[in-house]
Formats: C-alpha cells, structure tokens, sequence
C-alpha cells in the first residue's frame, strides 16, 4: 500500500502498528492523502495539526467523525445541533462549551475521584483470584462509562446495563444489530429522562442543562440530549483506550512498571509521557473553501484527520520521540487536542487514568502479556487495546 | 525571572496548574492565571521553567 496517496486508517497494519508509518510518512510526505471514503487529508507533523487545529475558518469541525457516516440520514434528525461544542463552530461553540467547562473543572473533578477509586478497586479485586485477566474488556472498558453515567445522573442499579448499551455501540461497530439496538435503548433511556428530570430535576448534567436559560430562554431540548449524547460519546473509549494502551505498555515494560510502584513522584510526568506516546484520539475537519495548505491543493468539502498521535511522537518536537519515558520533563503534548476544542474532559481522563493505574498496581503490581494469546486493537477514531489477555505475578 | 500568561492563548490545558498550584490557578473553565506579581520566587524558578516547557499552547512565555 501507498500510505502517502491511498492510506487506510482502518487498515489492521495502521491499527495495530501506525508509529513507523508515521514515522515514514513524516520524513517523506509529510501530509498523505486518500480517495477511500472521500478525500481525506492526514498530517503527521506537530507544527502541521496545531496550526490546523487553529485555523477555525478554514478547518470547520462540523463533522469530526474520522470515518463519514455512509448510511441514509433520516429526514428527522434525532440531533439536529450535533453534539455540541464539539461538532460546530463559533459563535454556537463558544457558549455550550462554556456550558460544559465547569462539569470537568479539576475541583468538580476532584469530587469524581473517590467513586473512581472505589470502582477501580472492587473491579480488580473482582480479578485477582483468576490470576489473570483480559485488561481491556474486563477492566479498562468498565471504569469511564461508570464514571460518566454517574455526572449524567444514571442511578447506580441501572450502571451494568447503561454500561452494556454502551460498549455495543462503541466497541462493537462490526456487528451492526447489536450496535443499532444499543443506540436505540440510549436515546429511549435518555428521551424519557429528559421529560422525568423536568419534573423532578436532580443535581446532575442533565437536570442541571434543563433548567439552564441562556438569553431569557431554556435550552432546546435537541441541544440538552446532544450535549448528553457527546459527554457520553467523547468520555468513554476515549479514556478506556488510554487505560487500556497504559496497562499494554505497563505489561510489556518491567522496568517502568517497577519504576512507578517505586517512585512516587514520578506520577506526573509519567502520565502525561503515557498519554503522549498512546495518544488514542484523532478527530476530523471539514475543509472551508479551497485552500493550499503545506503545498497540498485541499478542496471544500475534504476531510482532514487531525492526528494527534502522530504530531506527538514527532522528533522535531519530541526527543528520542518513538521511546516512553516516563521522567521526559518536556512535554508539550497534544492528545488533547490543541486551539479552542481542546477536550472539555481532559481533567477527568487524567484523573481517571492515574486512579485506574494506581488501583491496578496495588493490586496487580506484577504482570505480563499471556503467552499465546492475542492483543487485539481498535482504530481509526480511537486507538486502544480490544483485547489484553495478562496474568499476574 | 519572570513570566507572563497569554490569556489569549491559553485554552485550559491545566499543565501549568499541575506542575506549580503555587504559581497559577484556574477558573471553572480551565483558564490560567498567575498567582505572583512580579519576579518568581527563586525556589519556583524551575518549576516556572519547566510550566513554559510544557504548555501545549505556548501560551506562557519567560520575560527577559
């Protein structure tokens, strides 16, 4: 394949192994492009997808899917504002993120934090007595869509089946009645809160967005269940794949898991090396008029696939970039994003990735890949681990 | 030593409050500001430095 002309980000060579790719592409290309699913622009340098990510008018994040929706749009749509702010523009941008911002605030989100600890811990005391586990399914994949239901207000009882309909539409995109049937149940469970929680509002995002009036007048219903939709959406896989890419790497690498139970004060810096060597998020951009970007003739209409993963292993920015370690002191990643759409959630993905680390080597401080059993990964919008067979001691 | 936040481009990364809550805050939504006047206490200066390093918005500069 010629990633430079006809790249496939779903391609399982891509998802499994895209650093040399990358690597490759940067050194020759450094912006590929491909014909599959319409024409998609890729960047692989850092001073190209920050100075993308900053130009608003020209990169539109009105679509930010990396991979376009091909079936028939309903003539109805069920949300018609998107998933704000994610999915619009200034000025719409601008005021529903600042609805959102306080939610995710690091003095909200230390509040979060005991919940997410007591999860952690129940779920691997649950696994130690097996002596081994599946890291991804049995563990990452649980904790952020609990921590999630619990801001949206999802009652505790209701948590495994919220859980379930997730995971079917998210991790399940290749069985597409089971993905179709959880998406149903979610906008129901969410349609026929919305109506309940105008009568009786809670404390939660939901409850709280209902009674919101912004100009003398109450949010649009449409505008409230998308902004729900996208706090679900951008808060679950998204932070089980860096839980999940953590434990791969932690699993492969003796020397820095003995060096995280030893030293303490290595955390931050650890994390945040995580983090920016197993970047999950790449995310999307509409091309506004035509325009010549790094000498690449992009057209209205075209797709550019912000890759945050890619710009952060970048030598340009990044010494001995393609290496974790955990002590680099500079470090300006962007698995964040970078410019005005910089993940409204980026505190509470810290926070839960440290806390599901800290959980798991507490309790699991020794651990390796199962021999003769396979790492499974996803990819294209979210890369992670699938699937994580390890044992323990 | 002395440094400066770009309020401008600052987008709420919180890098900079991690690494130094004794320098900067942040509000509800994520944005910076510095909680010294003037020179940086001698025993902050690192962390200041490493604070510039690290924001992914190059929005904290060292001043001459």
């Amino acid at each position: 394949m010629d990633w430079a002309t006809d790249f496939d980000v779903l391609d399982p060579r891509y998802v499994g192994d895209p650093f040399p790719i990358w690597d490759e592409l940067r050194r020759s290309c450094p912006v590929a492009h491909s014909s599959r699913r319409g024409s998609n622009w890729l960047p692989t340098r850092y001073e190209d997808v920050t100075a993308i990510a900053h130009d608003v008018a020209h990169f539109s994040s009105m679509e930010v899917a990396v991979i376009p929706f091909e079936g028939e749009e309903p003539e109805e749509p069920v949300l018609p504002y998107g998933l704000p702010p994610i999915s619009s523009d200034p000025p719409l941008h601008t005021w529903t993120r600042r609805l959102l911002l306080p939610w995710f605030s690091h003095k909200k989100v230390a509040t979060y934090e005991p919940l997410t600890r007591q999860l952690c811990r129940r779920l691997v005391a649950g696994l130690a007595p097996a002596g081994r586990a599946d890291a991804a399914a049995d563990y990452a994949q649980q904790i952020p869509v609990r921590v999630i239901a619990h801001i949206l207000g999802v009652p505790a009882e209701l948590s495994d089946t919220f859980t379930g309909w997730v995971r079917d539409v998210l991790e399940f995109a290749d069985e597409p009645e089971r993905r179709f049937a959880g998406m149903q149940a979610l906008i129901r469970y969410f349609l026929s809160e919305l109506e309940r929680r105008k009568g009786e509002p809670g404390e939660d995002l939901l409850s709280v967005l209902l009674q919101t009036e912004v100009g003398g007048e109450p949010l649009d219903h449409a505008l409230v269940l998308g902004t729900a939709a996208l706090v679900l959406i951008a808060g679950v896989d998204t932070t089980w794949s860096a839980i999940g890419s953590s434990l791969w790497h932690l699993a492969t690498h003796e020397g820095d898991r003995k060096r995280l139970l030893a030293e303490q004060e290595l955390w931050p810096l650890a994390i945040e090396e995580l983090l920016r060597a197993y970047s999950p998020v790449t995310m999307a951009r509409i091309v506004q008029g035509d325009v010549t970007f790094a000498g690449c003739p992009m057209k209205a209409g075209d797709r550019v696939l912000m890759n945050f993963p890619a710009a952060n292993r970048d030598p340009a920015v990044f010494e001995e970039a393609d290496k974790v370690l955990l002590d680099r002191e500079h470090n300006r990643h962007i698995a964040f994003g970078s410019g005005i759409h910089r993940c409204a959630g980026s505190n509470l993905a810290r926070m839960e990735l440290r806390v599901a680390l800290e959980e798991w080597l507490a309790a699991v401080p020794d651990f390796s890949l199962e021999e003769g059993a396979e790492v499974t990964w996803a990819g294209g919008q979210v890369r992670g681990p699938r699937s994580l067979p390890v044992v323990f001691g | 030593m002395r440094i400066r936040i770009d309020p401008d481009r600052c987008q709420g990364h919180a890098r900079c409050f991690a690494i130094s809550p004794e320098l900067f805050e942040v509000d509800e939504y994520g944005y910076s500001s510095l909680r010294v006047e003037g020179d940086v206490p001698p025993q902050l200066e690192e962390k200041a430095r490493l604070a510039v390093a690290n924001c992914p918005e190059f929005a904290i500069e060292e001043l001459a």
